[in-house]
């Protein structure tokens, strides 16, 4: 296919999204599942991006996600939440006087860097969640696989335990949680921020260093003997993964409103997985549609799994509160035990791409009659 | 803190450590012959909470004890067949996810079929018949969980070295590939892991629970984490170490709570992962393994 024809292609389809999305944010009162389905699919799909940039392109078998996107959510949580609600969501313990006085010098402050605060605050708890990523990349990443892995899940659990602790009630709100934190001001901007965020990871993958990652998955030992400092590309790999991870989680407090520790257990973490191994464990574009498809089906297409059901005045057994999660996890098995690559396996999506599938059919014929002529 | 409620704390601390060092011994076998942490054995031994709910409702507990415990292994065998002999050959990522895949499954079949309110788990009178020894007094199963852990351990380990199909699973255990040329059954070895780790694991969640009093989908989970880093702590593959690691473990985790950070509780246990991944990585017992191009 011509270079100008995948071009054209290209701007179509980013106008139609627009456009789309444009649509949406004219509609808001009408489409209020497709809206939430879709913004949660946006923040997940950064998360899983990234959680593909460790796992699918640097080998690392990584399990600490929830933990970073609760760094990224309670920095971004505590920095947002506006001056005049702080009493109402700090009424147990009350707030720290340092940051009631930072909030208060932030509402002096002038309108372009007030417009511009959301953003600096994610931004903020993505390097906060760097840098914790930073300091325990230095012992864990000496380990292998499943040592990282379960070292990592042990990570977002003290983290989540930390978060949860009466010696932080002024600041984290303990158990109880932050509430009040405002939202995106506009629809169209967790799109961009996402749409940002995995571009930037992307010129990361075909960059020198995404090359070096991908050599450190294949074969460690001959990584190294070809001059690749595995410390270094690991570290940066893990690094730059958990900041994504700690913007994506920011964006999670901003759309949800409200958070507590409760929401970024190992089952978070769990579901990011499962999106990157339905979307194909390799493929950023994989990921993204798995985002999109896992959100949408858990959150909306597969509902009705969870309510009684009747066709025909036959009442459906089986259908009842829980039977959607038993449907979701038999499909992850499946994917699992049978689809190991997933959607799309370590394949990118292009155009020449859909080409091929849709020219192959035809071209199939073709061999098979020149077969026959031989 | 004063003498008798010290040796209460003690008392408690061990019990919990010999219900750990049952599940991490689970573990600790399957990791060494498949070299697989089993995220589902935390599962596992939830399931074998509830299976211990249902068979009380109609069963003397003298009976309702072994149908747990067969009904567990049946459990953790159909597992293995299902989920993790098709991957057999298949990169290491891909059966561990194919774990926390059948983790999942079994938390969510759990809250689907049971709900996520915690159900009471049933008491055993004879486990909870109050003992006094002077001030301090404790339940029987205090006194009977590290007895019987160590008992299981000692049978477990005379049996791994002295039977036959004990010797299979060490040869297995060193070298997958070579034991299977050497006409050693790999799949009856395998199944033999599951079947034996899965029973332990149903006589710890009856000791578990006997002492915590209720089950929910999700009370496997921390108990499943902490009892692999048990099996870390002692060295993965070792079958004692195992035990100690988990004797470890519950009396740390009883010190914390009984010195009032049990928020804490649960993160030092990672902390003493970490810790000992740093500066021992094979573990107490574990053997050195060195890595060959």
């Amino acid at each position: 296919m011509k270079k100008s024809v995948k071009w054209i292609l290209n701007v179509v389809m980013i106008a139609l999204v627009v456009l789309l999305l444009i649509f949406l944010e004219n509609n808001k009162s009408d489409q209020g599942m497709l809206i939430s389905v879709l913004q949660k699919g946006a923040i997940l799909a950064i998360v899983a991006v990234a959680m593909n940039l460790l796992n699918g392109f640097t080998g690392l078998f990584s399990l600490g996600q929830a933990g970073f996107m609760a760094i990224g959510a309670y920095t971004t949580a505590i920095f947002l939440i506006p001056v005049a609600a702080v009493d109402g969501v700090y009424y147990m313990n009350g707030i720290n006087p340092g940051i009631k006085a930072f909030k208060e010098v932030i509402e002096t402050a002038p309108s372009w860097l007030q417009a511009c605060y959301p953003y600096l605050a994610l931004i903020v708890g993505g390097v906060f969640a760097a840098l914790f990523a930073a300091l325990i990349g230095i012992p864990v990443l000496r380990l292998k696989s499943d040592y990282l892995a379960i070292a990592t899940l042990g990570f977002s659990e003290i983290i989540r335990a930390l978060l949860s602790s009466p010696q932080f009630d002024t600041i984290t709100n303990g158990s109880y949680g932050l509430n009040k934190i405002p939202g995106f001001s506009n629809l169209l901007i967790p799109f961009i921020i996402a749409g940002v965020c995995i571009l930037l990871m992307i010129l990361l993958i075909h960059s020198t260093y995404g090359r070096a990652f991908k050599a450190i998955r294949e074969d460690e030992i001959a990584a190294e003997a070809m001059g690749i400092n595995l410390f270094k590309h690991k570290e940066m790999s893990f690094v730059i993964s958990s900041f994504f991870t700690g913007v994506a989680g920011g964006m999670l407090a901003m759309f949800m409103r409200s958070i507590e520790a409760k929401t970024f257990s190992i089952a978070l973490t769990y579901d990011i997985l499962l999106i990157i191994v339905i979307g194909g464990i390799g493929s950023v574009t994989g990921s993204v549609l798995g985002a999109f498809l896992v959100t949408a089906s858990k959150e909306w297409w597969l509902r009705f799994f969870d309510q009684p059901q009747t066709i025909f005045g036959w009442e459906v057994p089986l259908f009842r509160t829980g039977f959607r999660m038993v449907i979701f996890s038999i499909l992850l098995m499946v994917v699992v035990l049978f689809y190991r690559r997933g959607l799309m396996g370590t394949n990118e999506f292009s155009w020449d791409g859909i080409w091929n599938f849709i020219k192959k059919p035809f071209t199939k014929k073709k061999t098979a009659k020149g077969g026959a002529a031989q | 803190m004063s003498f008798t409620t010290f040796i209460q704390h003690c008392l408690t601390g061990i019990s919990l450590g010999g219900a750990y060092a049952l599940i991490a011994v689970g573990y600790t076998m399957v990791y060494g012959i498949l070299r697989l942490i089993n995220f589902a054995h935390g599962d596992i031994f939830m399931m074998a909470g509830y299976f211990m709910i249902f068979a009380m409702v109609s069963l003397p507990w003298a009976v309702a004890i072994p149908v747990v415990i067969i009904a567990t292994v049946i459990l953790g065998v159909a597992i293995e067949r299902v989920a993790y002999k098709p991957l057999r050959t298949a990169p290491r990522m891909s059966i561990m996810i194919s774990a926390i895949g059948v983790s999942y499954l079994l938390q969510n079949l759990a809250t689907y079929l049971f709900t996520a309110l915690p159900k009471a788990y049933p008491t055993i009178p004879l486990l909870k018949k109050i003992f006094q020894i002077g001030d301090i007094s404790a339940s029987l199963v205090t006194f009977i969980t590290p007895v019987l852990t160590i008992a299981l351990v000692i049978g477990l380990v005379m049996m791994i070295n002295h039977t036959k199909i004990g010797m299979a699973m060490r040869a297995v255990s060193k070298d997958f590939e070579t034991s299977q040329l050497m006409g050693i059954k790999i799949n009856t070895v395998i199944s033999m892991t599951f079947i034996i780790g899965s029973a332990l694991a149903a006589v710890g969640s009856i000791l578990y629970f006997t002492d915590r009093m209720s089950v929910t989908p999700f009370s496997g989970t921390l108990p499943g984490l902490k009892c692999f880093v048990a099996a870390v702590l002692g060295g993965i593959g070792s079958i004692p170490g195992a035990v100690v690691g988990g004797f470890i473990i519950g009396i740390c985790e009883t010190a914390l709570v009984a010195l009032g950070y049990s928020t804490f509780s649960d993160a030092f246990t990672f902390v003493l992962l970490i810790i000992m991944l740093l500066f021992k990585p094979t573990g107490l017992f574990g053997e050195k393994i060195i890595d060959k191009v």
